[in-house]
């Protein structure tokens, strides 16, 4: 969290266009292993596209990112995953047809072989889906149940088991708080917090004052695609980084 | 009162997944009791059986390839046309006294790069939908196989290609009479079919087709390579076809121009009776099996009782409609309210 180390990821420079908009400029940001960073900023202030260029789905029209201070090119999500970053997307990114532990496993099933064929291990799935959700304390009818019949915070609560299943380093949560019942909230922010502690790397892009002040260390605010201010919790208030979303210093 | 509204409620609701899975099934063994009553010594006879999986032989190879394709949300209108150009291919090379084994490969590699031509199309020209591209090959692929052959049938192969279309397995040594033999072609549906569940139920690939259809972004910010497997659908469906045209030949005997005419809306028709959505992500390949042989038996009963054929086009489009109307309704008893 000290300046003196290295960022775990930090970008630079970061611009997007999509064909005459311009929906990052010269956006910098960074995050240390075991630090929250709060992103804010208001709708259309480019926070999801950042995140979206951060995980690897869309590629930055100029600007670089480092990983643990090596440059790195993302060509897809597959390579950011790889690299040990995890994406909770707000849209959630999830398979509705699909049951719970092969959302949690999609793109990386554990496999077994019989003969020369490489045949999805379902029971495994299952196995290693239990022992994740019991370690998250996240309660599922079961790992078979498909995510389409589950609520918005069950949904939620499986993209999060999602995101950490694969030893994550950096987390990115997009809203991970917007479509969840206050009795929800908590644990999810109970969550963040433990993965603190255990050394990742946090995101979070909010619109909650009440999630950004609880669980995040440092905050920083997006404005018309650029950055508009930064600060660390400690030197700052809930009004001023309300004027921060709307443009005021 | 509210505990047994209750149960009612939480037994449908165990029913429910079972239904889903195998109601097809159950109106499957309906229409056959029902022919069975109707034409109580025809239909299920040995040769009448025999007689109806030789019919849907080659349609269920392209009903397979669709169902793969609409899994994914898209659709493939081209695989009648597939099938044609295959199968003029074969007759071609046939023709020109290529042996048999070469003879019997072209239409697999034919369709096979047909269906790529199709998936290098959708992701690389980036259609908005896969309808039109597949829209456009259907006359593509049907007019270059009226080139390639003079737009005239051309007949006449060797047992050895006509095998898997026309071929027989005797089971005399089982004690049963000469007429009472296995259609190869059932025999490779049988094959296919559970090497196609296989794949899309237990490999990483078949997943990942079931993930795109049921949400692409899903899909693509696993890391999947959406197009790749979008592209491997569209080869597989229409090597699927490519089969479809092997059999075909050896039924006819011919390469014909109109083979496969509208054969691509039989196809369709068999997945969604066959409980496919065309949302993408639903359906299982015994539906699919389930829908051929729903219009198999169908087309056959009435047949068998002589009714014309355009009641036939009535009974099917009927069927169509109502079957997905009763999978709505299906739906609608499954979510809670």
């Amino acid at each position: 969290m000290s300046a003196t180390t290295n960022p775990l990821l930090e970008a630079k420079g970061i611009t997007k266009y999509f064909g005459t908009i311009t929906a990052l400029e010269n956006v910098n940001l960074k995050v240390h292993a075991g630090e929250c960073l709060g992103v804010v900023g208001d709708n259309g202030a480019g926070k999801s596209t950042l995140m979206k260029v951060l995980s690897g789905l869309y590629k930055p029209s100029a600007g670089s990112l480092f990983f643990q201070g090596k440059e790195e090119i993302l060509e897809s999500p597959r390579d950011s995953q790889n690299l040990g970053l995890e994406m909770v997307y707000q849209d959630l990114a999830l398979a509705g047809n699909l049951p719970i532990g092969e959302n949690i496993f999609l793109g990386r099933e554990p496999t077994k072989n019989l003969g020369f064929l490489k045949l999805l291990d379902f029971s495994k799935i299952k196995e290693l889906t239990n022992a994740h959700l019991d370690k998250l304390k996240i309660n599922v009818k079961s790992a078979d149940q498909k995510v389409e019949e589950l609520s918005g915070g069950q949904r939620q609560a499986v993209a999060i088991a999602r995101s950490t299943a694969f030893n994550a380093k950096v987390v990115i949560m997009d809203e991970p708080t917007a479509a969840l019942a206050i009795k929800e909230v908590g644990k999810v922010l109970d969550l963040i917090n433990s993965l603190k502690k255990t050394g990742v790397g946090v995101i979070v892009i909010s619109h909650r004052m009440d999630d950004i002040f609880t669980v995040c260390d440092r905050v920083m605010a997006l404005f018309q695609g650029t950055n508009f201010a930064e600060a660390n919790l400690s030197s700052t208030s809930r009004d001023e980084v309300i004027g921060w979303i709307m443009g005021k210093k | 009162m509210e505990d047994k509204d209750k149960k009612i409620v939480s037994l449908h609701l165990k029913l429910m997944p079972y239904l889903e899975k195998y109601g097809i099934l159950l109106l499957l063994v309906i229409m056959i009791l029902v022919m069975h009553i109707l034409q109580p010594d025809v239909f299920l006879s040995w040769r009448n059986v025999t007689n109806v999986f030789k019919q849907i032989s080659w349609q269920s190879m392209l009903a397979l390839g669709v169902f793969m394709v609409i899994v994914t949300a898209g659709i493939d209108l081209s695989v009648g046309s597939i099938m044609m150009l295959s199968l003029m291919i074969l007759a071609v090379v046939a023709k020109a006294g290529a042996p048999w084994y070469i003879v019997v490969i072209t239409p697999l590699i034919a369709g096979f790069l047909c269906g790529l031509f199709n998936g290098l199309g959708i992701t690389l020209l980036r259609m908005p939908h896969p309808f039109i591209m597949t829209l456009g090959t259907l006359y593509i692929f049907r007019g270059t196989g009226n080139l390639i052959s003079g737009g005239t049938p051309i007949s006449g192969f060797t047992d050895e290609v006509r095998y898997l279309g026309h071929g027989r397995i005797d089971l005399q040594w089982l004690g049963l009479e000469k007429s009472q033999y296995l259609p190869v072609s059932l025999v490779l549906i049988a094959i296919v079919y559970i090497i196609f569940w296989i794949f899309l139920n237990h490999s990483k690939t078949g997943k990942w087709i079931y993930a795109i259809g049921g949400n692409p972004n899903a899909a693509r910010a696993s890391g999947i390579n959406v197009n790749k497997i979008l592209v491997i659908v569209y080869s597989l469906c229409g090597f699927l076809s490519g089969i479809g045209a092997l059999i075909l030949a050896g039924r006819t005997d011919s390469g014909y121009p109109n083979a496969g005419l509208q054969s691509e809306l039989d196809a369709i028709a068999a997945c969604i009776i066959g409980g496919a959505s065309f949302f993408g992500g639903r359906g299982t390949v015994l539906g699919v099996f389930a829908g051929v042989m729903i219009m198999g038996i169908l087309r056959n009963g009435l047949n068998l009782m002589d009714v014309s054929s355009f009641w036939q086009q009535v009974l099917i489009g009927s069927i169509i409609v109502l079957a997905v109307y009763v999978d709505v309704l299906r739906r609608d008893l499954g979510t809670r309210k």
